[in-house]
């Protein structure tokens, strides 16, 4: 045991003397939570928009105001006439005309009936979408405070992801995939690199023709790139929450044990690429390419799998990344707890039980 | 041989912090000299070295190396020298061709040029029919030979040598000492560091480097006889075990 | 009693296109200090990773300790002290870290083993708290060396220990040596420099993953089948070409001060006819002397046996 408290000991020397190390460690996780966070968020902010109203009376006052008091819309332009429409919008410079015709409150009150025109410039259908569901919402909060909810016509709100993320914040949906990537990413790039560096320093030789146990090595190796990946977990979640105000719906005791069967598994593939490649270089493009561009892809922070062709859906289901993303989204947002996230945790776990016995099988006890 | 100096140093320092790696080192070198550069592990002698071949700026004193100043003139000096150590000479994945072709294209030489040192080259080594393999499949010796014609593709006025036959056998080290003879004997001065004692005898002139200072620089005959000793291996040792101090790095 | 015994031993790399080692035999007696003479790529480190158990044989048998190095891998890794050809210490970790934790992986400490060392380790003491990457060449040497030794090993493997050391740590290192060898450690220890051969009791020269001779270094030299003989003049580049050019010259290489030359056979006093020769040739201040064969005359012999 004194082998293995030794080992970890030198390996926390390595990390804490080289400032190249450090940076990789603690500057990704703090560059990627404020990039994807802030800079890559597909949040929407203060869209310009163009009023045209006819009506001019109460209800459509209200409307108006409503729109303007979220951070979501504000008024650039007041329209006077509908032939303005076409040009406003071919300018760009709005994205959205809320059109209002005339009589509006009395076609509300006596026909129950009123129709409210939302022109948007599709240029960017996705923006387009997401802004007409949200001034559809807000049409719709402002008609249930105006008229008693009996004589109210049905309403649908047509964004089903706004049900959970009501304020169509993308910290929600970015937060967890970067917790998969950095976490992925630190862990398989740390173990690789530190293991097949004492191959290029020749201190591997020296290793093998020791009685340190192979086991033994494994594990001290692992021991250290575990803890600090679980300060590295700490350290997105402390930033998530108090930064990008990401809620933690669920319980954080299951979320750190969620994100151990990560880490293992990730480490467990490190291990696995330490013995096939014997350069550093060899080992970090291999970490690069193996972990980041699948996670990128195929987790569905970036970008939904469901619209992806099949066999591109089924091929997402043997990286690590995907499940993980799944139990996070659904402790953290969803507040769900173990009984509905059993599923997942087992084939996480089948994946870090794989790839444990894979990095076992595969260690060389001689020099390859 | 003309006298005609080719390096001349005077007061060469340089200092890391307060630790003093060269502490003025003045000397002078003549044209188709070969000059022997000695010295223990932590004299100083990469240091110094370094600061000849225009790679690292002297902290102070004078340098000026084929007519030209280390501080303000590198680019020339580096046009026309040759460098070649243990450590970095050729590329492995090129074959023996692409590495001529190679190095004398960055050191200018016209095509046409090229062409004919390149097979001049390659018959004077023997290589013909080795021209078009990979450097990698090459002997250590043989490699080490053509690394040192390399060096010299582009006639410099000065070629460095650092340690050229670290690990290379008997027979190859005498061969590459003939290329040092051959070379010398077309004006080139060669500048050459060496853990081998017996190849301090071929020197015309030697210095040995302790604590950053030479010790001592004369021909081998001259230092055997002030030291009293019968081979230079004697007086390297009598020299170099003065030395106090570890390290020559930062 | 025969502590490392290596028997015809193949060792191929690459699919077979490069032979390391080509029906090597040898074996090292049980406190002795056994030295593998030969140039870089000759196959030395090939031998040492066998013997480590880091590397398998394609053919062949080797023990170490009476253990076989394929099946009895984990008890060699038990009594051996291993040194790389390469500097194989953290250089990010302190000469006194370094040296604990090697210490700790054969769970032993420095203070168990500290007389073993105590000669070596003394004299880099004074940089304990320098990081090793910081230490001149021959103080690496001595740390790894004292890493090799922390365990007290029975067997001591040290590969081309003072390649790139200048000469003065390389006498000190040989010093150490033969004082590790009185505590009656087995010191298997390989070199290019030829000069340290007569300081191993036994040696054996490799050339091209070949053995061109195994004896102690005075039998090797008292081997040499002719007369060698020394001389110089004040022209030596000069005397060089013109010996290499007459008929009667057998050999002739460069040898620090002197040119060592045999002669071809059916020369009648030679060093009338040699000396006649080189005035004719404007040699002047000529000395001519028979000299004692270097192990490096034998391998260049042998060498060119060899080809």
């Amino acid at each position: 045991m004194k082998q293995v408290f030794v080992f970890v000991r030198k390996e926390f020397y390595h990390v804490f003397r080289d400032r190249k190390t450090l940076l990789l460690l603690f500057g990704l996780p703090v560059m990627q939570i404020v990039l994807f966070g802030f800079a890559l968020s597909n949040e929407i902010k203060k869209a310009d928009i163009a009023i045209c109203d006819y009506a001019h009376d109460a209800t459509s006052q209200k409307i108006v105001q409503a729109l303007n008091a979220g951070t979501v819309f504000q008024t650039r332009e007041v329209l006077f006439s509908h032939r303005e429409i076409e040009s406003t919008l071919r300018r760009s410079d709005e994205k959205l005309v809320i059109v209002i015709p005339a009589g509006f409150s009395d076609d509300l009150y006596h026909q129950h009936k009123a129709q409210i025109g939302i022109i948007a410039d599709a240029e960017d259908p996705n923006l387009a979408n997401a802004l007409i569901a949200y001034a559809a919402r807000i049409i719709a909060d402002v008609q249930s405070r105006v008229i008693p909810p009996s004589s109210l016509p049905m309403q649908i709100i047509p964004e089903i992801r706004m049900i959970y993320n009501p304020e169509l914040k993308g910290a929600t949906n970015f937060v967890p995939g970067v917790m998969a990537l950095v976490l992925l990413l630190v862990c398989v790039l740390m173990t690789s690199v530190s293991i097949v560096r004492e191959k290029e320093t020749g201190t591997m030789e020296v290793l093998l023709v020791s009685p340190l146990h192979p086991v033994l090595f494994i594990v001290a190796k692992a021991i250290p790139y575990f803890l600090l990946s679980l300060l590295n977990l700490t350290v997105i979640l402390v930033l998530s929450v108090f930064l990008l105000d990401m809620p933690v719906n669920g319980s954080i005791l299951l979320l750190y044990a969620e994100s151990a069967l990560l880490i293992i598994t990730a480490l467990a593939l490190g291990l696995v690429f330490s013995n096939i490649t014997s350069s550093q270089q060899t080992a970090m493009l291999i970490s690069l390419l193996g972990m980041l561009l699948p996670t990128v892809i195929f987790s569905g922070f970036m970008f939904p799998v469901e619209n992806m062709p099949v066999p591109l859906q089924v091929l997402s289901n043997i990286f690590p990344s995907k499940w993980y993303y799944i139990i996070v989204k659904g402790i953290m947002i969803k507040g769900l707890g173990f009984a509905e996230l059993w599923k997942e945790t087992m084939i996480l776990t089948g994946m870090a039980m794989l790839f444990l016995i894979i990095s076992f099988k595969s260690f060389n006890i001689r020099m390859a | 041989m003309n006298s005609r100096t080719v390096i001349r140093t005077k007061n060469l320092t340089k200092r890391f912090g307060s630790f003093v790696a060269v502490n003025h080192i003045s000397f002078e070198v003549s044209a188709g000299e070969i000059f022997g550069f000695l010295g223990a592990n932590g004299a100083g002698k990469t240091t110094a070295m370094r600061m000849l071949c225009g790679l690292s700026r002297p902290t102070e004193g004078e340098a000026e190396i084929a007519g030209f100043d280390v501080y303000r003139q590198q680019e020339k000096i580096k046009k026309n020298i040759g460098y070649m150590s243990q450590k970095f000479s050729l590329y492995e994945d090129l074959t023996v061709y692409e590495n001529i072709r190679f190095f004398g294209g960055i050191y200018g030489l016209r095509p046409r040029a090229l062409k004919e040192k390149s097979k001049a080259l390659i018959s004077r080594l023997g290589l013909e029919n080795e021209s078009n393999k990979l450097v990698r499949s090459l002997p250590l010796g043989w490699k080490q030979k053509l690394a040192f014609s390399v060096a010299v593709i582009h006639d410099p006025g000065i070629v460095f040598l650092d340690e050229p036959t670290g690990g290379v056998d008997p027979i190859t080290r005498r061969q590459f000492w003939d290329l040092i003879y051959e070379a010398a004997g077309r004006g080139i001065t060669v500048f050459v560091s060496t853990h081998y004692m017996d190849e301090a005898e071929y020197f015309n002139r030697l210095s040995i480097m302790v604590d950053g200072e030479i010790a001592a620089l004369d021909s081998p005959s001259a230092l055997k006889q002030k030291y009293h000793a019968a081979s230079m291996d004697e007086v390297f040792f009598e020299l170099a075990r003065r030395a106090v101090r570890q390290s020559d790095e930062p | 009693m025969s502590e490392v015994v290596f028997d015809r031993i193949v060792k191929t790399y690459q699919r077979n296109s490069i032979r390391a080692l080509d029906d090597v035999s040898f074996s090292a007696d049980r406190g002795s200090l056994f030295g593998l003479i030969g140039p870089d790529g000759a196959g030395k480190t090939s031998i040492f990773r066998i013997l480590a158990t880091l590397t398998l044989p394609d053919r062949g048998q080797a023990r170490v300790s009476g253990w076989d190095v394929v099946k009895d891998y984990s008890k060699i890794r038990q009594v051996v002290g291993y040194m790389p050809g390469r500097f194989s210490l953290y250089p990010d970790l302190s000469v006194g870290e370094n040296l604990s934790f090697f210490a700790a992986l054969f769970n032993t400490t420095v203070q168990a083993n500290y007389d073993l060392i105590k000669d070596i380790y003394r004299q880099i003491e004074p940089f304990k708290k320098r990081r090793a990457g910081a230490l001149s060449g021959g103080m690496k040497q001595k740390l790894a060396l004292c890493c090799a030794l922390i365990h007290r090993p029975s067997i001591l493997f040290l590969d081309e220990p003072t390649t790139g050391v200048d000469a003065v740590s390389r006498k000190e290192f040989w010093q150490t040596l033969g004082n590790l060898r009185k505590q009656g450690i087995t010191i298997l220890v390989s070199t290019p420099y030829m000069d340290e051969a007569a300081r191993c009791e036994n040696i054996a020269l490799i050339q091209n993953g070949k053995i061109l001779s195994i004896n102690t270094p005075q039998k090797i030299a008292g081997e040499f089948p002719e007369t060698l003989f020394a001389v110089r003049s004040n022209n030596m580049s000069g005397l060089l070409r013109d010996l290499r050019g007459m008929s009667g010259i057998g050999s002739c290489y460069t040898f620090g001060e002197f040119h060592h030359i045999t002669f071809r056979q059916g020369i009648e006093n030679p060093q009338k006819w040699l000396v006649g020769e080189l005035e004719s040739k404007h040699h002047h201040e000529i000395e001519f002397m028979q000299v004692q064969p270097t192990i490096e005359d034998c391998f260049i012999r042998l060498m060119k046996k060899d080809e």
